[in-house]
């Protein structure tokens, strides 16, 4: 659906900030969760996983644990299918080890118990025989000829011959005459960049609850963000048929992309079927860090050159990304979004997969994008200090605008990101003076956006309410900007919309909540599904008025007589349609099913002033502004919260969030003790500014806005505290201990 | 004819071909041209990709007309978090 553009729309509803609906229940309690659901009879799970970063599996012994008083199920990889898709395949190991234990917390086995204590105590009866393996958890390490082999025969068409059996794909991108466009340049800067794993860090850890009847239907409730893919995956390593087994999607305490994928509900499953009682799992912190899916680790290099005016003349980056001990694409993303901000004569970059034995991969906010564009910004910031430049005036000078041939292939249409380097120029807080000791950082950012599977159904009730049937998880308010887009669309107050995440049995397949996609895609579908009940009840009041369906049109809630044989009659409200639906043809619904298109990329800026503490190394964020193109901003809140909650694990990611090997390959801090992510006494007031270039891919102009914001603060704080310390930064996290060894070493 | 545009990785299946001609009207005729006339990109097309046309990127549109002047990229499967 193409941007309304033939009306020039004055929104009543959208754009405004009613309260959440989901707020009353989440601050009393109420709200269930993924650990809240229990059912009758119901056992619990514990999963005994690999103490060892790799491991041949020679044996399993579980007779003593199934012995045991009140342990009524064990299972192993052996109880698990083998689907033949490689992708689900990946998944299937993962969930439970076969023939090795690829990384440190890869489960190994699984017991069902009458109570958690006797399933925690049957953990230990199971005995594992390890041959231990050499490990390999760094990117570059397990590029080198001779590095431990993780999994062999992995590598796809695309990686020339003669690299490490661990590379398993590469990729490139770019245009122009990289030689060339570095010849014009009068400074050249070569840079090397690591960035570690972090985790999405979401406050609700997995759980679910699998319950499978004799008869081999399945029930699975589960916190995740998409119970469509959960019940594809699932239904597959169960070699279940999909209808058999339906799956409800709880409240989530946060995903960010991690829960779009599977780990426990496929041993949930197994072992309801096993044991014939339902089968409650739910993951401890530690289980989380180690055996869910953390982003990519990175090795990055880049070269970028400029003229002395600040024109950027050519760029070039390699990226090496490994997403764990399985294959991943996330380098794509990455190689195809590094200099996406930018419109460039010259740009190549190259990207390469490395298994290394660290949990699988799982996306995190806008996968692979934001460790690409902090080493291309941190050259680019290097550049501007070196030549003496203001760093908004560069991006300015070289941004990327409509009709500009980007870095990854296609031209632009329009897109944001002048009006959002614009703005941060003119804002206060970049002409505000810094003290002595604090600097200024600032990044672009980028990300793609896509729409997606989406199927909504919208039932007009007869007191004239209206229900709106959405199958997305509410991760950041789209319940709330649902219902402001079918209030907006059918002329009736917002508190008469209810919106509602269906099972999986009860509305077509929906796409994960990912990609930015959901108040895009849902909202599309939305206004659809209401544009459809719309048609219908004009036909309704067409029939009581005795006239033609095209001689009726819907506006400000009630249908109308229009044109010049109409006749007179006063207009119907949408209530006193629906109060007669049943004597005038039966109930009224809309529906809309469509594979959504014309996301529209996002730019955001981030401005951070932060000061070094040069005794201890520890970076204070003084100041933090954020802003972005959200294309129409349906509900202003949510939008602000996407982008201050984006930015602060941006700054989590650029300050102190890592996750730590040891010599032996296993992971050292697998707790938020330890894995330290910001809270609100680390951080000021985030200054979300909310721009609006409508998308032209959406009857409202809606993007997608939530993983923009996560792409630019690594750079933007790697780049202050270069500016602060005097030393261009080159890894991350910019840890108090790291920082301080840069300034002694300077 | 439709021209294609490649993304740099996938010329090593098309003999260094960064923009191959293909006569095709939709999303789907330009990926099964593509690997009829080149097999080597066939793993990666039945793995997925995108196709970008006249700046919209679209993931699965089979039937997503293509104009013999439009803008044709070929990109890698979008994933998002």
């Amino acid at each position: 659906m193409a941007f309304d553009s033939h009306e020039k729309r004055q929104f009543k509803q959208v754009g405004t900030r009613p309260p959440r609906p989901d707020g009353v229940d989440k601050v009393t309690g109420r709200a269930q969760y993924g650990a809240d659901v229990t059912a009758p009879g119901m056992l619990t799970a514990r999963i005994l996983r690999s103490p060892h970063a790799h491991a041949r599996i020679v044996s399993i012994d579980t007779s003593e644990a199934e012995a045991m008083a009140g342990v009524k199920g064990v299972v192993t990889g052996r109880d698990f299918a083998l689907p033949e898709d490689a992708g689900l395949a990946d998944i299937a190991v993962n969930v439970m080890a076969r023939d090795k234990a690829l990384y440190d917390g890869h489960a190994v086995a699984a017991v069902a118990a009458v109570s958690p204590a006797i399933a925690k105590a049957a953990l230990k009866a199971i005995k594992v025989q390890y041959e231990v393996l050499p490990h390999v958890t760094d990117v570059d390490a397990a590029m080198q000829p001779g590095a431990p082999v993780v999994l062999e025969g992995r590598a796809l068409e695309s990686v020339p011959a003669g690299m490490s059996v661990n590379v398993t794909h590469a990729s490139e991108f770019g245009h122009g005459d990289l030689a060339a466009g570095f010849a014009k340049a009068d400074r050249i800067v070569e840079r090397s960049f690591k960035t570690a794993a972090t985790h999405q860090g979401y406050i609700e850890p997995h759980a679910c609850l699998a319950s499978v009847t004799v008869d081999g239907k399945a029930d699975l409730w589960c916190c995740t963000q998409g119970q469509f893919m959960v019940r594809t995956v699932c239904a597959a390593l169960m070699g279940m048929e999909a209808s058999q087994l339906r799956v409800t999607a709880s409240e989530i305490g946060g995903g960010f992309g991690g829960k779009t994928t599977v780990f426990i509900e496929p041993v949930a499953l197994v072992l309801a079927r096993k044991t014939g009682r339902p089968v409650k799992i739910t993951m401890t912190r530690d289980e989380v860090f180690r055996a869910t899916g953390p982003t990519v680790s990175t090795s990055i290099d880049v070269k970028i050159g400029m003229t002395k005016d600040g024109r950027i003349t050519a760029g070039e980056a390699r990226l090496r990304y490994s997403g764990g001990a399985f294959p991943c694409g996330t380098v794509d993303m990455g190689a195809m979004a590094a200099f996406a901000a930018y419109d460039l004569e010259a740009v190549r970059t190259q990207g390469w997969n490395v298994l290394t034995n660290r949990p699988k991969e799982a996306a995190y906010r806008a996968p692979g994008a934001p460790q690409a564009i902090y080493a291309v910004e941190s050259v680019v910031d290097e550049l501007c200090q070196i030549l003496k430049l203001d760093p908004l005036d560069v991006r300015i000078r070289n941004a990327a605008k409509k009709g500009t041939k980007s870095s990854y292939g296609p031209v632009f249409d329009d897109i944001g990101l002048l009006a959002t380097l614009e703005a941060a120029k003119a804002h206060p807080h970049y002409k505000a003076p810094l003290k002595p000791g604090q600097a200024r950082g600032v990044s672009c950012g980028f990300w793609f956006n896509f729409g997606g599977n989406t199927c909504v159904s919208l039932n007009v009730n007869t007191d004239g309410t209206v229900g709106v049937t959405e199958g997305n998880p509410d991760i950041g308010g789209s319940r709330a900007s649902i219902s402001l887009m079918a209030a907006e669309e059918l002329g009736i107050p917002y508190d008469k919309v209810r919106t509602i995440v269906a099972d999986t049995a009860s509305l077509g397949y929906n796409d994960v909540t990912d990609g930015s996609r959901v108040t895009f895609s849902v909202g599309l579908a939305t206004i659809a599904a209401a544009r459809d009940a719309k048609v219908k009840m004009c036909a309704r009041a067409a029939k009581i008025w005795g006239i033609d369906d095209e001689a009726v049109e819907w506006k400000d809630g009630a249908a109308w007589p229009a044109g010049p044989n109409a006749g007179q009659f006063p207009p119907m409200s949408l209530a006193e349609i629906a109060a007669v639906s049943f004597q005038t043809g039966g109930p009224i619904a809309g529906h809309h099913e469509v594979n959504a298109d014309g996301a529209g990329v996002s730019f955001g800026v981030h401005l951070c002033d932060l000061e070094v503490d040069p005794e201890t190394g520890k970076t204070t964020i003084l100041r933090y502004s954020v802003f972005q193109d959200a294309g129409k901003a349906v509900h202003p809140d949510y939008v602000e919260g996407q982008m201050q909650g984006g930015a602060v694990q941006g700054i989590g990611w650029a300050l102190n969030e890592e996750y730590i090997y040891g010599r032996d390959g296993r992971l050292q801090n697998p707790g938020f003790l330890d894995y330290r992510v910001p809270v609100a006494s680390d951080l000021p007031m985030i200054e979300a500014v909310i721009l609006e270039i409508p998308n032209p891919g959406h009857p409202y102009g809606v993007r997608g806005v939530g993983e923009t914001p996560i792409v630019p603060p690594l750079a933007a704080i790697s780049n202050g505290v270069s500016r602060a310390v005097g030393v261009r930064m080159q890894e991350l996290p910019l840890s108090p201990p790291r920082v301080l060894k840069a300034i002694k070493a300077a | 004819m439709v021209k294609v545009l490649l993304w740099g990785s996938l010329r090593a299946h098309t003999d260094g071909q960064a923009e191959i001609e293909v006569q095709a009207r939709t999303f789907k005729e330009v990926l099964d041209r593509l690997a009829e006339a080149h097999p080597g990109l066939r793993p990666q097309i039945e793995r997925g990709v995108s196709m970008a046309i006249d700046g919209r990127v679209y993931r699965e549109a089979w039937f997503t007309p293509i104009r013999p002047d439009s803008e044709v990229v070929v990109m890698p499967y979008m994933q998002g978090g």
